[in-house]
């Protein structure tokens, strides 16, 4: 049988044949599927964070490393369900009301998957009421809102709003990111968390997850 | 060198235009709606905006097409405009202009990604193509494709720009990694240069992802690697919430302070990026005027 270590190396350099070949191969020979995502999976995705913050790697290499591990993941995680293991946490994630950019959103859903979250993708232009109805289903829902414009941002100050209107800001938390997002903005909104990267919302979301 | 990009360097310094979308907004554009339809809906809303960048002392100005691809434009259920479109913003532009300043249009991302394979080169290559003839049949007198992320998209868009035989500028954001001095994907200003030069530009720069300070770095790291003119349009530093407002508190003098180091550095055409207005474009002429 290959040495599960592989796996660790395929996620890391992006290598999603040979992520999944060692994934199957490793369940074949009956590696347990959370020692797999505990020690081989997420530490591969914490370096693959490491090093994006270091600039050793960008985009390219998160993009790449995200699809090694969703193979992976789609592998084990029917396995992991059976035995009863639960996601990290749910995100729901979209670009605000009135923007339609999504490469930035794309990327923080496609971390976060590889992170072991269950993502929920709304899409662009998403309304508030959207959110709220998404974040009603599920208590501890992380919101995770995108906006690429000056003038959409503020719609993230109006889905806290309806979160508070409806009296469940406490059953869900808000994080923001995307190119005019500030730590400042994030704290005059309410924000529960801002990260300014697809890596960093990673860590974010387990810490609020946790 | 393209004889329209030399005759306007050959007196110095050229200088652009600022932002047009908040321009817009200020004059009724609601946030959401599609910036480039104004060019069919609005046009003397956007030919004021135009009307101004002149009045303010730009030697080129660009047109209210960014987003006017037929990727973007399909988000608004507008993809069959591509020409109109296009055709519009440029004819606006030249009215605008009148003879006083050159019209460069302007080609943006599509929005999509290669990498995950969300479009293909080919659909990318053919949209830019699409845009570019448009821009062109109506009479431009330049392209510029600006604020790309991604070296390969930009190459596919100069490339298509190229085809109709008008000079063409290409520019990058770098706004990523610690330095702010790589592109989305990692792309350093010599490894984008080589991108953009390959892909035939006539001239290459970077704008938007940054206020003007980070600028002064990389337009010398570009100058170092070309012999062609640089094209840096900065934003106003960054946006800051006052009063519940997104805001860019930077002052036009502040920003046209960094012009003669950006000129020092090898900057060939100055203008602005978001947060900056015609005030912006007016302090940058009166500084390159001494």
């Amino acid at each position: 049988m290959s040495d599960p270590s592989e796996l660790y190396e395929a996620i890391l350099h992006g290598d999603a044949r040979k992520a999944e070949a060692v994934t199957k191969a490793a369940l074949e020979a009956k590696v347990d599927p959370s020692e797999l995502l505990q020690k081989q999976m997420i530490p591969a995705m914490d370096e693959v964070g490491k090093r994006f913050e270091c600039n050793e790697y960008f985009v390219p290499e998160l993009l790449i490393a995200a699809r090694a591990m969703k193979t992976s993941l789609e592998l084990i995680t029917p396995l992991l369900a059976e035995a009863g293991a639960e996601p990290a946490g749910r995100v729901v994630i979209g670009t605000v009301q009135g923007d339609l950019h999504d490469i930035g959103k794309n990327l923080v859903a496609s971390m976060l998957e590889g992170g072991g979250f269950q993502v929920v993708d709304l899409g662009v232009d998403v309304s508030p009421e959207k959110f709220i109805e998404a974040a009603k289903q599920k208590e501890g829902t992380i919101l995770a809102l995108s906006a690429l414009l000056t003038t959409t941002m503020t719609m993230m100050k109006a889905v806290i709003e309806a979160l508070e209107k409806e009296g469940i800001r406490d059953k869900a938390k808000v994080i923001i990111g995307g190119a005019p997002i500030t730590q400042q903005y994030a704290d005059e909104i309410g924000a529960d968390g801002y990260s300014d990267n697809a890596s960093a919302a990673v860590a974010l979301a387990r810490k609020l997850a946790g | 060198m393209h004889e329209l990009i030399e005759m306007l360097i050959s007196a110095g310094p050229v200088v652009a235009d600022g932002a047009w979308g908040t321009q817009m907004q200020q004059r009724g554009l609601s946030v959401g709606a599609c910036p480039d339809a104004w060019n069919l809906e609005r046009p003397d809303k956007v030919e004021e905006v135009a009307r101004a960048y002149v009045q303010a002392g730009s030697q080129v100005i660009l047109t209210n097409t960014f987003g006017a691809n037929r990727f973007v434009l399909a988000r608004y259920n507008l993809a069959e405009k591509v020409v109109e479109i296009n055709r519009a913003g440029v004819e606006i532009s030249r009215r605008a202009a009148d003879g006083q300043a050159k019209v460069f249009a302007s080609i943006g991302p599509s929005g999509m990604m290669l990498m995950t394979d969300e479009v293909s080169e080919a659909d990318l290559r053919a949209a830019f193509l699409e845009q570019a003839r448009a821009m062109a049949d109506a009479g431009a007198d330049a392209i510029v494709v600006e604020t790309m992320s991604d070296p390969a998209e930009a190459k596919l868009a100069v490339a298509a720009a190229k085809q109709t035989g008008l000079p063409v500028v290409g520019c990058m954001v770098f706004d990523s990694g610690k330095n702010k001095d790589r592109t989305m994907m990692g792309a350093t200003p010599e490894q984008a240069a080589e991108q953009l030069l390959d892909a035939g530009a006539d001239v290459i720069g970077s704008n938007c992802g940054q206020g003007i300070a980070g600028f002064v770095g990389i337009c010398r790291r570009l100058k170092a690697a070309t012999d062609r003119p640089v094209w840096i349009k900065a934003n106003a530093g960054m946006p800051e919430v006052v009063e519940g407002e997104t805001v860019y508190t930077q002052m036009p003098e502040e920003f046209a302070q960094y012009v003669l180091q950006l000129v020092e550095a090898g900057a060939q055409f100055i203008g602005g990026c978001c947060g900056t207005s015609p005030a912006f474009i007016a302090a940058v002429r009166k500084k390159l005027q001494g």
